[in-house]
């Protein structure tokens, strides 16, 4: 391969005059090539304080940029909804924000916030609700105090409780137009079931029931200082957070003893195909598989190894072979996914065009086999555990994103060197234990999702099993809707 | 009126503060970046910021969607594709038997589609020289290893590996731990001197599988295709990037290469490189590797230009989706001396919850969910569009959505902006170019970019200036210049079933 260097021979003299040290034969292949060690850095650690109204406060400082950050992790969320009024926390979070506190009120907060490029959000998730709040150091001490009031005293305002809902029925209301979000949604619904706080989406019904006493109750029942985890990344010093923090949140009572809820979902398989018709797209959708893993399984670091064979990058099974090789899709995509305190979903996707679906299915289930039948080899497992460990450095290159994971893992209670166990766990992994986890995924017991035309695929979809149709579509927005 | 004052000088006092804060910024970036232009014409820019050992680097071609011509639509997004199956050194089990199998893959190509394209084709002949094709696509299979290239760097702990293809620009970008610099400069000088384009018709039908996905399937896809294909008669802006099915069903690995050796030439390569990298090493490197390659001539510039707009053009779509409201305006290229103006514009009409089409649309009339204005649309290089995004409220028309629009538009030609608006505009730009600069990454991406667009990176700091200059009668006067009938394009989505939904307000 020589030849091919030897087209710019003068330029590569004149660089090797520059730097002899480090000039030495240019490479032809990258496994020629010679690192030096990664200069140490070690993981940074947050402080962490508990009020003494149980508040847990994490503190990171990071000197470069004139800028704070803090999220505060509070233990309610969408998981936690009465089933007839799903989307109470949505709108809660929203409004907490948006509705302003009993000193300020929601347009005067925006003014306040955006005429100093501050932000304060609020956004319920599954598990969790997070407020974040973003500013200039200067004015830290200012905007950490209206975020106190945000969590503390939030007004409600109920005009601003219809924007939210106004915006939540229009999303309802467009929630079958795009294929992709129909498919993760509806596979969600059949695996952890229809009705399970994992499955389940709020509808023009549960919207249209909540009143602005809901949200009161909502946050009365759910904010208290012992259920709160507060994080605080930035520039600022130690003491000087702290007092402000104790001045902010100190005399906020403690809450009840409280247990979280039951989140029921279905613990059994639903094999088969689930097919919903849509026919104003040129692909057909299809995700399949079944529950997952918790990130305490036992399994988790074999998983992580055999998910990056499958999936993990761009030179992966799937990637290789399905989109690669077969061109049989431009997204493609599988894996055995963890979540912090419940399973989350073992799945294989791909959108292929309509034409091509059975052959589509085909592949994600001959790949899924495959992980028995042509299980992990010694170099697949090897080059995933480099993969992973080459770039561990990347999971804690920032301040943000090292606070970030420590929230969660105090939050789930998860040990808080858990990132430094990672390591060690993939470090660990051997070929064995990957092929052994590959048995978690288990292609006999399929959930077979499909959204796509009703003409044009190439088999009928009852090659892959019995098909039950799902119907998505909306039922009509009760009278009054518009309001 | 106590509380206003109040409040302008707050926003007065904090400009001035964040001001020092962003001049003392080009400051200390000055001293921390190395701008090098090799012999050849690439330009690096490197900065020193170790904060973690590693690094991120962006690389953009000053060449985009705008440098294709009908038959080739889609070649730009598909050379980025391409750019990915490795050279004679990687993704190849035996280069020397590999390329004459590619070469006559190429020939039984161009032979197919020679029929395939002549006025009668001949149907027997034409199954016959696609089965020769394929046979042939077979035979230089044999020789690919697949995706080495993302193989190796992620191996050696890349993350972050893609790439994009815009109107005029296509970047490249990933990170890597700061000990690998080297196999940084190995493979990305490796894929811009000699790509071999392997496995190119198998990649082609990936890239068809994309249109289908984010342009066929999509409501937004939808939308976007017919708004670009209206809103420009001459200019090239007017392809959308994916390109149009047919030609992405019939360009070839001679495009590929004709298009490589015309636009991927070095002085048309910008690289910024962000992170714990010291330029006093980097550069002997950069010299070492991407030095190799030859310089060649300065592409051919773009030389159409799309004449004024004379009459308002409209498109309605009927969609199963629920509406979407789409309209733009022609406005001039990114350097022109009116950007910030737009970019001020842009802020008080949509960003946050303070802006006026929130207010007005979201808030108190509740016609619209969400309502988006950007500037740079499709592209910045060129002449381009301002325009804004209305997503309807349930059971409004577009038609609505539309009316409340035009009365913020019409309100910026008839009365100044307050004194809060424009502060607050100021303060956040300075902010968020502040937040810019904690990401790699993303001010890898920012420095190539302004270093492509204006020659000079600092242009990123000093925008800051051109935006504090931008006063009331600037967006007053920019605003009437483009906000005209005559100069508007209209897309909208109606839903098919219920055309005219039920009165709601």
């Amino acid at each position: 391969m020589m030849r091919f260097h030897l087209r710019v021979p003068v330029l590569l003299a004149a660089a090797s005059l520059l730097l002899p040290a480090a000039a030495a034969a240019q490479a032809t292949r990258a496994g020629e090539l010679r690192y030096p060690p990664l200069p140490a850095f070690d993981i940074p650690q947050p402080e962490r304080v508990v009020l003494d109204n149980g508040m847990v406060v994490m503190l990171l400082e990071d000197h470069e940029l004139p800028l704070v950050d803090a999220t505060a992790l509070i233990r309610t969320g969408s998981r936690f909804d009465p089933a007839d009024k799903v989307g109470l926390a949505g709108l809660g979070a929203e409004v907490l924000r948006s509705g302003g506190t009993q000193s300020m009120p929601g347009d005067a907060l925006d003014d306040f916030l955006e005429s100093r490029a501050a932000a304060i959000e609020v956004n319920a998730g599954d598990g969790e609700t997070r407020a974040t709040l973003s500013s200039l150091k200067p004015d830290f001490p200012q905007v950490l105090r209206v975020f106190a009031d945000v969590l503390r005293r939030p007004a409600f305002d109920n005009a601003k409780l219809e924007v939210a809902r106004n915006q939540a029925i229009a999303e309802v209301s467009r929630r079958n137009d795009d294929a992709g979000r129909v498919a993760a949604r509806e596979f969600r619904k059949v695996v952890y079931g229809a009705d399970s706080p994992y499955g389940r989406t709020e509808t023009f019904a549960t919207l249209g029931s909540i009143r602005r006493d809901d949200l009161v109750a909502w946050h009365r029942t759910s904010f208290y200082p012992d259920r709160i985890v507060l994080g605080l990344v930035g520039d600022f010093q130690r003491e000087e957070a702290l007092r402000l923090i104790r001045e902010a949140f100190g005399d906020w009572q403690k809450g009840p003893a409280w247990k979280p809820p039951e989140a029921p979902y279905r613990r059994q398989p639903s094999p088969g195909v689930y097919y919903v018709e849509k026919d104003d797209v040129t692909q057909s959708y299809v995700q399949m598989g079944h529950l997952g893993v918790l990130v305490s399984d036992p399994d988790f670091y074999a998983l992580e190894v055999l998910n990056h064979v499958l999936s993990g990058s761009f030179a992966s099974r799937l990637f290789n072979n399905v989109r690669t090789r077969k061109g049989l899709a431009y997204s493609v995509f599988g894996g055995v996914d963890s979540e912090w305190d419940h399973p989350g979903v073992a799945s294989l996707f791909l959108s292929t065009k309509t034409e091509t679906t059975a052959a589509g299915i085909e592949a994600l289930l001959e790949e899924a086999r495959n992980l028995q039948a042509l299980p992990p080899t010694q170099d697949e497992v090897e080059k995933a555990r480099q993969s992973l460990l080459n770039s561990f450095v990347f999971r804690f290159d920032t301040r943000r994103e090292v606070l970030a994971r420590q929230l969660l893992l105090e939050y789930y209670g998860y040990p808080l060197d858990w990132l430094s166990r990672y390591r060690s766990g993939i470090e660990a992994v051997t070929v064995e234990q990957v092929r052994q986890a590959a048995r978690r995924l288990r292609p006999e017991e399929f959930t077979i999702l499909v959204v796509g035309p009703s003409q044009g695929m190439e088999k009928p979809l009852s090659t892959f099993g019995p098909v039950t149709r799902v119907d998505v579509s909306l039922p009509e927005p009760p009278q009054g809707g518009r309001r | 009126m106590k509380r206003n004052l109040l409040r302008s000088f707050l926003a007065a006092l904090l400009l001035a503060l964040a001001t020092a804060a962003a001049a003392q910024d080009l400051k200390s970036f000055e001293a921390k970046t190395t701008v090098h232009k090799l012999a050849n014409g690439w330009t690096f820019v490197i900065v020193e910021r170790p904060v973690a050992p590693v690094f991120s680097f962006a690389t953009i071609a000053d060449v985009g969607s705008a440098q294709e011509v009908p038959g080739i639509t889609g070649l730009a997004h598909m050379f980025e594709h391409m750019a990915f199956k490795g050279t004679p050194n990687i993704g190849t089990t035996d280069y020397a038997a590999e390329k004459p199998a590619l070469e006559a893959l190429e020939a039984a190509y161009q032979a197919y589609e020679a029929e395939r394209l002549s006025p009668r084709p001949d149907a027997k002949k034409l199954e016959s020289l696609l089965a020769e094709f394929k046979a042939k696509q077979q035979q230089a299979a044999r020789y690919v290893v697949h995706n080495e290239f993302d193989d190796i760097l992620e191996r050696e702990g890349g993350v972050g590996l893609n790439a994009s293809t815009g109107a005029d620009a296509t970047n490249y970008f990933y990170s890597l731990p700061a000990n690998k610099v080297e196999l940084f400069a190995f493979l990305e000088s490796e894929r811009f001197q000699h790509p071999v384009f392997r496995e190119f018709y198998e990649e082609r039908n990936v890239v068809r599988e994309e249109r289908r996905m984010s342009y066929e399937s999509r409501p937004i896809g939808r939308l976007v295709e017919q708004f670009v294909t209206m809103a420009f008669q001459y200019h090239p802006y007017q392809q959308p990037g994916i390109g149009s099915p047919s030609d992405l069903e019939a360009i070839s690995i001679t495009d590929a290469e004709r298009f490589f050796q015309t636009y991927y030439v070095p002085s048309n390569l910008y690289t910024a490189i962000v992170g714990d990298v010291h330029a006093e090493t980097l550069i002997p490197i950069l010299e070492k590797y991407f030095g190799r390659i030859a310089a060649r001539p300065v592409p051919p510039p773009l030389r159409t230009v799309e004449p004024p707009q004379v009459a308002e053009r409209t498109t309605v779509l009927e969609d199963p989706s629920q509406p979407f409201y789409l309209e733009g305006y022609h406005k001039p290229a990114e350097t022109h001396p009116d950007q910030p103006v737009y970019d001020a514009i842009d802020d008080i009409l949509s960003t946050g919850r303070t802006s006026r089409l929130y207010r007005s649309l979201v808030r108190d009339k509740k016609l619209a969910v969400d309502v988006e204005s950007f500037s740079g649309f499709p592209g910045q290089k060129y002449p381009n569009l301002w325009a804004v995004l209305g997503v309807p409220a349930f059971g409004v028309t577009d038609q609505q959505v539309q009316a409340a629009i035009h009365e913020e538009l019409e309100r910026l030609k008839s009365e100044d902006v307050t004194d809060e608006e424009l502060a607050k505009f100021k303060a956040r730009s300075q902010a968020n170019l502040v937040r810019a600069l904690r990401s790699n990454q993303g001010l890898a991406a920012q420095l190539a970019e302004y270093q492509r667009l204006y020659g000079d990176w600092r242009e990123l700091f000093r925008y800051i200036d051109r935006l504090n200059r931008v006063t009331k009668a600037d967006i007053r006067r920019v605003a009437a210049e483009t906000f005209r009938a005559s100069n508007r394009t209209v897309t909208m989505i109606v839903n098919r079933e219920t055309k005219t939904p039920a009165p709601g307000k």
